[in-house]
């Protein structure tokens, strides 16, 4: 594996091959000395044309646990702002010695581009482009399930429903590719303006109330962050409309099954998709999510920058 | 390649007991042992060796563990390996005695690995190396204190150890 650029890219064994790793790479957190050696030596450049501070800290913590050299490149500070194209700055920062390029775009394709194009010989990871897809989202969130669920192999029989706007969210598109590679059932429920046409073909059934959806008992109840940045027009009236159809709060809160688990991305909208009540509440996973997010990226790093010579 | 049985599994006991009985007379007693076994077979070789010590020296308190290498490794590159659980036991490995155990010696790179690795668990008294099979050609200065069997070999051969934990049977074979 050279590069990750999207879910489709993996097998089934695969997939559970990088959370298995993962899972083993998770315990240095325990540990006096954080740091591993594997890749010592290799530069990883954290390339990112869109704001992010959540995925760019947790690649570049993962790169530094394995004693890789870091180098943060954001382009509204950069040489793209004065109008370089991607190519040029790909092949920049390869003659400065990038062995591994985390390339977050607003561009859906991005990742995929340079990685295909010969422009370099380096490893491109997907850090999220456009509403497209965020492979190592997907494969946190279902480290984080199975942990959750005391599985060691895939997350077959497991029933997970995701809500909000999915229509933006690549985190939901690389969700519903990997949950059903791992043998889970998928719901997405949301305001039908947020359900994108075709979802059905990925995989989700479509639900368009999510008291039915919980009635249905779901094992993982995933929050997603509404996009406004995203979003050109009117998706729905208002905040207050949202929040009363699609918010986890109060009674759609209780609904949910004791022994279940609650997810969100991040950065929370507390209040408008998700309330305090349910971000904090012993069911959500949300901070293990983020530590997750960590092991899972140096099982990234680790697979793409160590089988390259193949 | 014809296989060839070099080792079966009374040899296997014998040489397990002995070197037991070589680490307790090497340690002058079994204070401050801690065994570490390499995945895959060095960590079945040195659950076998702590239960031989347990029922040499009653005073024996079985502190092993299990040291992954794998991202120590200098030769990761040409495999995409699967990495395994490590567990130091509680008492950890400071002014310990640290008996390394694996099936296998050759080049003496996983022990160069594991030697890197014990630095991030702390600073051991002494650190010793137990292996079943020696088969030579080493490529860094690396020596056994404790060896199941020396054996010649060519470097176009391989060595197989099975266990019954991993393969069913008790087993070393050259081919």
């Amino acid at each position: 594996m050279r590069h990750l650029t999207s879910i489709r890219e993996l097998t089934k064994d695969a997939a559970i091959s990088l959370l298995d790793n993962a899972q083993q790479l998770s315990q240095v957190n325990d540990r006096e000395v954080k740091k591993l050696p594997a890749l010592r030596g290799k530069t990883v450049v954290n390339l990112f044309f869109e704001n992010s501070t959540r995925t760019r800290i947790s690649f570049e913590v993962a790169a530094k646990r394995l004693s890789a050299d870091v180098i943060n490149f954001s382009a509204d500070s950069s040489s793209v702002s004065k109008g370089e194209s991607l190519k040029d700055t790909a092949q920049t920062l390869e003659a400065l010695g990038a062995d591994a390029i985390v390339l977050r775009h607003p561009l859906s394709g991005a990742p995929k581009l340079l990685a295909e194009q010969d422009w370099i010989s380096a490893s491109v990871i997907n850090a999220g482009d456009g509403s497209h897809e965020h492979p190592t989202q997907a494969l946190l969130d279902a480290l984080t399930i199975r942990q959750g669920f005391g599985l060691s192999h895939n997350l077959s029989g497991l029933k997970v429903l995701i809500v909000g706007d999915i229509l933006h969210s690549r985190v939901a598109r690389s969700n519903i590719l990997l949950l059903n590679l791992l043998g889970a059932t998928v719901t997405v429920a949301g305001p039908r303006t947020l359900i994108p046409t075709g979802v059905e073909q990925m995989g989700a059934t479509v639900n368009n109330s999510f008291e039915d959806a919980l009635s249905a008992k779901p094992d993982v109840v995933m929050m997603l962050r509404v996009q406004k940045e995203r979003m050109q027009g009117e998706f729905f009236s208002s905040t207050a409309d949202y929040s009363k159809a699609w918010s986890l709060e109060g009674d759609r809160l209780a609904m949910v099954g004791k022994d279940a688990l609650i997810l969100h991305p991040g950065p929370m909208n507390r209040g408008f998709e998700i309330s305090s009540e349910a971000a904090d509440d012993p069911r959500s996973q949300v901070l293990r999510q983020v530590s997750n997010g960590v092991a899972v990226r140096m099982a990234v790093l680790y697979r793409c920058l160590s089988g390259e010579q193949l | 390649m014809q296989e060839r049985v070099v080792l079966d599994s009374p040899d296997i006991d014998r040489a397990l007991k002995r070197i037991a009985h070589e680490i307790l007379e090497a340690n002058e007693g079994p204070q401050d042992l801690v065994l570490l076994g390499i995945p895959t077979r060095g960590k079945y070789l040195a659950e076998r060796i702590s239960s031989l010590l347990e029922q040499i020296d009653p005073a024996y308190q079985a502190n092993c563990g299990v040291l992954d290498i794998t991202m120590y490794r200098d030769d990761a590159t040409n495999a995409e390996r699967r990495i395994q659980a490590t567990s130091i036991p509680d008492c950890g490995i400071t002014d310990k005695v640290v008996v390394l155990v694996d099936d296998v010696l050759y080049s003496g790179r996983t022990v160069r690995a594991a030697l890197d690795a014990i630095t991030d668990f702390g600073r051991p008294r002494q650190v010793k190396l137990a292996v079943l099979v020696d088969r030579g050609h080493r490529e860094l200065p690396i020596r056994p204190d404790f060896v199941g069997k020396n054996l010649p070999t060519a470097k176009t051969e391989r060595v197989r150890v099975l266990l019954n934990q991993t393969d069913g049977q008790d087993q070393v074979v050259i081919g």
